[in-house]
């Protein structure tokens, strides 16, 4: 937008002074875009990059054989070998998901039912402190849940464990899913640190959800004599779901990429995968930050550029449909 | 179901406070003048020594990041707020989709594109900080400018001063406290971060590095490294270090409240 300046108590003259502004506008703008454009090149360099990384071991035991193993035994890695394809990847994207599905199934709920107490039950001088306090939770860093979950919240879920064993690892079909032993380290411990950690983002996403209900159909049902929560459960919940279930998939992506607390309290078991959730797994961001720098067998560090190459991939897919699922229910979101 | 719900609100605050009370009551106990002034003894499993280099590792990454996310993200953010368009719309879209890229892949990338030529290296290390903080810096910056509102703009250009002129002197600067308030999530965000700065800044136990240039130790990286070898003494340390980077990180999102509290233009 040029604004044309035709008075002239401007000690320059006006001449010169709009053709410096048109250029020096110009300039700008373009710097501005060009720092925009920088974001663009990032995300296409990332994907690049990484695929040209994992390229030689995607060229050498075939691009499909990672996913075909839920084997991860780098000592059994020659150079010359390729089959059968010592570094099978699906055991990491099997703990990745059920590591994060455990932590969800926990969060999701209450991270709702926290949402609907601060936007509708809370007393209005209480919202902010509560509000502040659960945003509190997403600034305490990944390494120190790690390290308190493995002092202090192991030996706490060690009874309710013991308990799951006893009773659920008992029942016909499904025991196996909570067989024992539990020594602490397990894909269990992992998705209750992850339901910490993704908790107050999906809580904050609910209680913007939430906010957007209409005032009017909140105070119409109070006048109808209902209580707060049958106020929650039919004028704000019902039209929140969509919502909800787009809170639920960006707290997905946040679990699938959270990876110093996993790997602290997963236990690093890359052989197989383990039918218990209470055993010790891996994830593919566990595997990467456990073996990066130790990545010594023929095509080890390759192998763990696939492994990031499809965590990014993965991860990317959530985003991109938790974002436009959200876009689609409710403009632009914050979180 | 009132009571229910309130009772989900107080196990989450309890969550909360069992985490810092269990760190501080371990962090306490360990912690003293010396930790900030010394490193870490040579060998792990001895008692002695400190955090000095990880401290100071974390303010250089970390502020070098600061420096490099900051200019192109609030430049970044003039481009979508001021100069919308699809492509700075595509821009914003791709910002989120950053958001959630895992910063281990970001670690990863700076390797591939750094380390793979240069080495292992502090400034490495401020590279994937900065693009874990780039997005952040972004979406804080261009919520804070759509709040400013449109007549401030409008009575600039009336005044005749150039587009470029006006976000500079006027956009900019009433939007500035809610800038600084992102900035300084951003910030506390990447003083935890710890596994990108494996891949990258690599770590360093043994002395006090002040050279960007080379592989550089940092708070996180220190706990991580002493937390999970089985030495008593290490893990002593480790506990003061996570008090002292939960107090770091604490600081810098409480600043973020009290600054975000004084601003010009308020979040509706």
């Amino acid at each position: 937008m040029t604004v044309p300046a035709t008075t002239s108590t401007s000690p320059v003259p006006v001449r010169s002074l709009q053709t410096r502004r048109r250029y020096g506008d110009r300039t700008f703008r373009l710097a501005m875009l060009g720092a925009a454009g920088v974001v663009v090149l990032v995300l296409l360099a990332m994907v690049v990059f990484l695929v040209a990384e994992s390229w030689p071991a995607l060229a050498h035991y075939g691009p499909l054989s990672f996913l075909g193993s839920d084997r991860w035994a780098p000592s059994d890695a020659t150079a010359a070998s390729t089959r059968p394809n010592p570094y099978g990847i699906v055991q990491f994207i099997y703990g990745t998901v059920l590591t994060s599905v455990i932590g969800l199934l926990i969060a999701v709920p209450m991270s709702v039912g926290i949402a609907l107490f601060i936007t509708g039950i809370a007393p209005a001088w209480l919202r902010r402190p509560l509000s502040y306090l659960v945003d509190l939770l997403a600034s305490i860093p990944s390494v120190v849940f790690g390290f308190w979950g493995i002092f202090a919240l192991i030996p706490a879920l060690q009874p309710v464990v013991s308990f799951l064993i006893a009773t659920l690892g008992k029942v016909p079909v499904i025991g196996g899913v909570f067989a024992g032993p539990f020594f602490g380290l397990s894909y269990f411990t992992a998705g209750i640190v992850l339901a910490i950690m993704v908790l107050p983002i999906v809580t904050a996403l609910c209680r913007e959800i939430f906010a957007t209900t209409p005032a009017d159909e909140r105070e119409a049902a109070l006048a109808l004599g209902m209580t707060r929560w049958e106020m929650l459960r039919t004028a704000v919940l019902p039209r929140s779901r969509a919502g909800i279930m787009g809170a639920a998939i960006l707290g997905l992506g946040r679990a699938f990429g959270e990876t110093i607390a996993v790997t602290m309290v997963i236990g690093n078991n890359v052989l197989s995968i383990t039918k218990s959730i209470f055993s010790t797994g891996a994830t593919m961001a566990s595997v990467i930050a456990n073996e990066f720098t130790e990545a010594v067998e023929p095509f080890h560090l390759d192998s763990l550029f696939v492994v990031a190459m499809w965590l990014l991939f993965i991860s990317l897919i959530v985003n991109i449909v938790g974002k436009l699922w959200v876009r689609r229910i409710r403009g632009d979101l914050v979180w | 179901m009132t009571v229910f719900l309130a009772a989900l609100v107080a196990v989450a605050v309890a969550v909360l406070a069992w985490v810092l009370t269990y760190v501080a009551a371990q962090g306490l106990k360990y912690l003293g003048p010396a930790f900030f002034t010394h490193t870490p003894p040579g060998n792990p499993a001895s008692y002695g020594g400190g955090y000095a280099n990880g401290i100071v590792g974390s303010l250089i990454i970390v502020g070098l990041a600061t420096l490099i996310s900051v200019p192109f993200g609030v430049a970044a953010a003039v481009a979508i707020v001021e100069y919308g368009g699809r492509f700075t719309a595509a821009v914003s879209f791709i910002t989120d989709v950053l958001v959630g890229v895992p910063t281990i892949v970001t670690g990863a990338f700076i390797y591939v594109i750094w380390v793979t030529h240069f080495g292992f290296s502090g400034l490495a290390g401020s590279f994937a900080l900065a693009l874990v903080m780039l997005p952040l810096v972004i979406r804080a910056t261009a919520e804070m400018l759509r709040l400013v509102p449109v007549h401030l703009r409008e009575a600039s250009a009336a005044l005749g001063v150039s587009r470029a002129r006006t976000i500079v002197s006027v956009v900019l600067p009433s939007a500035r406290a809610g800038i600084t308030t992102g900035v300084f999530l951003a910030v506390a965000r990447a003083m935890g971060e710890t596994a990108p700065l494996l891949l990258t800044a690599l770590g360093n136990q043994e002395f006090m590095q002040l050279h960007p240039t080379q592989r550089m130790s940092t708070l996180s990286l220190q706990i991580f490294t002493d937390a999970i070898t089985g030495f008593q003494a290490a893990q002593a340390r480790a506990w003061a270090g996570a008090l002292t980077l939960i107090i770091i990180v604490l600081l810098f999102a409480i600043g973020a409240r009290v600054i975000g509290r004084r601003t010009s233009v308020t979040r509706s």
